[in-house]
């Protein structure tokens, strides 16, 4: 279960983060709307420990283990996966070696047994299969001239490897087309767990009708303005936020 | 035991900094060193084997650790205007001799040279290699050492047509040492000098390589990495000069820089005026891991031909934080980040390397180095 209470951020002098509330518990998905510049981003970031973000007040716990005190590594071994908005591209190094080493890196975190070459590869052509990549992605160069909905489908074949129990997916929607967007949906679906929660940031509702949400929240201004059913999804999708900032 | 022929070192002779080719690296550490004669030195109980065979110089001298026959070694008759050369001239007693008879590929073998001795020392050897029409070699040359001691060997290469040389080398020396090598390379037609140098030891070093393309679709490669920590200086200096038509040059330099360490890359293009179409490629790239350390870059190209294809870039950066912060977030911790990214802006300097065993040394020379760190 993932607990945020009160969370507030800035990054210099300017404050992003204003007093976020939010709990997921295992087994739910929670879906994240909100305007351009909301804060979105910058949550999934202060969740995944990224630097350069002043957490002033609040606190975060995932399965009760204080998760602001972590490094992002001690996070991600915790369960914790980030689905990147704009995936970071890595010249030089071999997607197949990176992704190996993340997931050697977790299991040894885990105390379990580290995967060889041989047994990684078998597992990540799975994968691979599963997600509808072609198998060349292995040999190329983390994102390095991946299309934009190729690179979200490597962050999706991340999380299929790592096997995360909270997955934070921020626009991971955005710039898929249709077919993409079922895989990442499978997915996601797939790792559906009682053991497993999601946070998915998305502004089309078009993502929740493959991913069903739990509960769907707007985040404003650094806030939580509003939480609800699937159903209100489509409310924004007909009337935007323009109606829910004054509420 | 004294060396028959050995004299003191002359050390006004050394370049300085006043020199335009030496504006970069002060040799004034060196000139105030009084460095007598090598004693005989041990050889390491690990010398560097590979499997192939090797010629081993222990302190200047011919080691019976060697596996190839003790060369002959005729007495140098220094005929260029490089100061560190002719120093070696005056002192140099030994040396690799190698003769590749045309059309014969001589596989691959080892160098090594180790100094070791209490007092300063300095130990100059002179190299020579011939390689006949269309022959091959690969020499893996490795330099190590420990304590003070100043290494100034010199490299005569000459590549007859068609001719392929491979020259890898390990610059390991001492940490308290002066390594200054000098390696001139002549190629023919068709010939090619592939040169990689991972610059990674001494106090204080300069690899300066003179590559001159004599005959049609002569080639060089030059590429180096230079890792330097703590008051290292490491400088990797290049010359090559296009002296006939449509000859090619490569050369990818990446430093990593650490502490108080100083990188320096200077690169010279020459083309003549009758080598048109030739086709020159430069690039020098330096990764800053600390605010103290500095690099310095200087690309200089004479071009005196009309239908050329020069190009020399060069960038000078720190790590690149959202790379690391997306290893991290995967769960590779932050130091293996860091070492997986420096390999990777490593990468194409080392690719160039085709050769299996050399390619193992600088990969496991760069684990050691990030370890070390
Ligand atoms: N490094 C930074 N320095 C200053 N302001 C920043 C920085 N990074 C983000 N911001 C600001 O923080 C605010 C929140 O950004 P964030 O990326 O979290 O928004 P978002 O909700 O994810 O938006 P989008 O829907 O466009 O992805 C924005 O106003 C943005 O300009
Ligand atoms: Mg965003």
């Amino acid at each position: 279960m993932l607990e945020i209470k009160n969370l507030h951020a800035r990054i210099g002098d300017k404050e992003i983060l204003k007093g976020v509330n939010l709990t997921v518990p295992d087994g739910e998905i929670h879906a994240i709307m909100g305007p351009n510049g909301a804060g979105k981003s910058t949550l999934s970031y202060v969740l995944s420990g990224r630097d350069g973000y002043e957490v002033t007040q609040g606190e975060v716990f995932y399965n009760s283990q204080d998760v602001l005190a972590l490094a992002p590594e001690d996070r991600a071994a915790a369960g914790i996966f980030l689905a990147f908005q704009y995936p970071v591209e890595l010249p030089g190094v071999g997607n197949a070696n990176f992704l190996r080493t993340a997931v050697n890196a977790v299991r040894r975190k885990r105390g379990e047994a580290e995967m060889d070459a041989v047994a990684f590869l078998k597992v990540a052509r799975a994968a691979i299969k599963n997600l509808s990549m072609k198998e060349d992605f292995l040999k190329r160069n983390v994102n390095v001239g991946f299309s934009g909905g190729e690179k979200k489908r490597n962050e999706m074949l991340q999380m299929a490897l790592l096997q995360p129990g909270l997955a934070i997916l921020d626009e991971t929607d955005s710039g898929l087309d249709i077919d993409a967007l079922k895989i990442v949906a499978d997915g996601v679906n797939a790792l559906r767990s009682a053991r497993f929660a999601a946070l998915v940031i998305t502004h089309y509702q078009r993502l929740l009708d493959y991913i069903v949400p739990d509960v769907v929240h707007v985040l404003v201004g650094g806030r939580i303005i509003r939480s609800g059913s699937a159903a209100l999804a489509l409310e924004l999708e007909a009337h935007g936020y323009t109606g829910l900032e004054a509420a | 035991m004294a060396i028959p022929g050995w004299k003191r070192h002359d050390m006004t002779a050394l370049p300085l900094k006043k020199l335009e080719a030496w504006r970069y690296t002060d040799l004034t550490p060196l000139a105030e060193i009084n460095f007598s004669e090598a004693g005989l030195g041990v050889a390491p109980a690990a010398l560097p084997d590979l499997g192939l065979p090797r010629a081993v110089f222990i302190n200047g001298r011919y080691s019976h650790a060697s596996t190839l026959p003790m060369p002959e070694f005729s007495p140098v008759h220094e005929t260029g205007d490089l100061p560190l050369a002719q120093i070696n001239a005056e002192s140099a007693q030994a040396g690799l001799t190698i003769d590749v008879p045309d059309g014969v590929d001589a596989g691959a073998i080892l160098l090594v040279s180790h100094a070791s001795g209490e007092a300063p020392f300095a130990v100059h050897l002179r190299h020579r290699i011939h390689l006949g029409r269309g022959a091959s070699l690969t020499i893996i040359d490795i330099a190590k050492g420990d304590g003070l001691y100043w290494h100034n060997p010199v490299m005569d290469i000459r590549l007859e047509a068609g001719a392929k040389l491979a020259h890898y080398r390990l610059q390991d020396e001492s940490r308290a040492a002066f390594g200054l090598a000098t390696i001139r390379a002549h190629i023919e037609a068709g010939a090619a000098y592939e040169h990689f140098s991972a610059i990674i030891g001494a106090r204080l070093s300069r690899t300066e390589i003179h590559a001159t393309l004599m005959g049609e679709e002569a080639a060089a490669h030059l590429n180096a990495v230079q890792l330097l920590n703590r008051e290292q200086h490491g400088d990797f200096t290049t010359v090559v000069a296009h002296r006939a038509p449509c000859c090619a040059s490569r050369q990818t330099v990446k430093s990593v820089l650490s502490g108080l360490a100083r990188g320096v890359f200077q690169g010279r293009i020459e083309v003549d005026r009758i080598a048109q179409k030739t086709d020159g490629y430069q690039m020098s790239q330096a990764l800053l891991l600390s605010e103290h350390a500095e690099m310095d870059i200087k690309p200089e190209l004479k071009i005196y031909a009309d239908d050329v294809k020069c190009s020399h870039g060069a960038t000078i950066g720190a790590l690149d934080e959202d790379q690391v912060f997306y290893l991290r977030s995967r769960g590779i911790p932050e130091a293996q980040a860091r070492a997986l990214l420096i390999r990777a802006f490593l990468d194409d300097a080392l690719s160039a390397v085709r050769h299996v065993q050399a390619r193992a040394l600088f990969e496991a020379a760069i684990d050691t180095w990030w370890v070390s760190q």
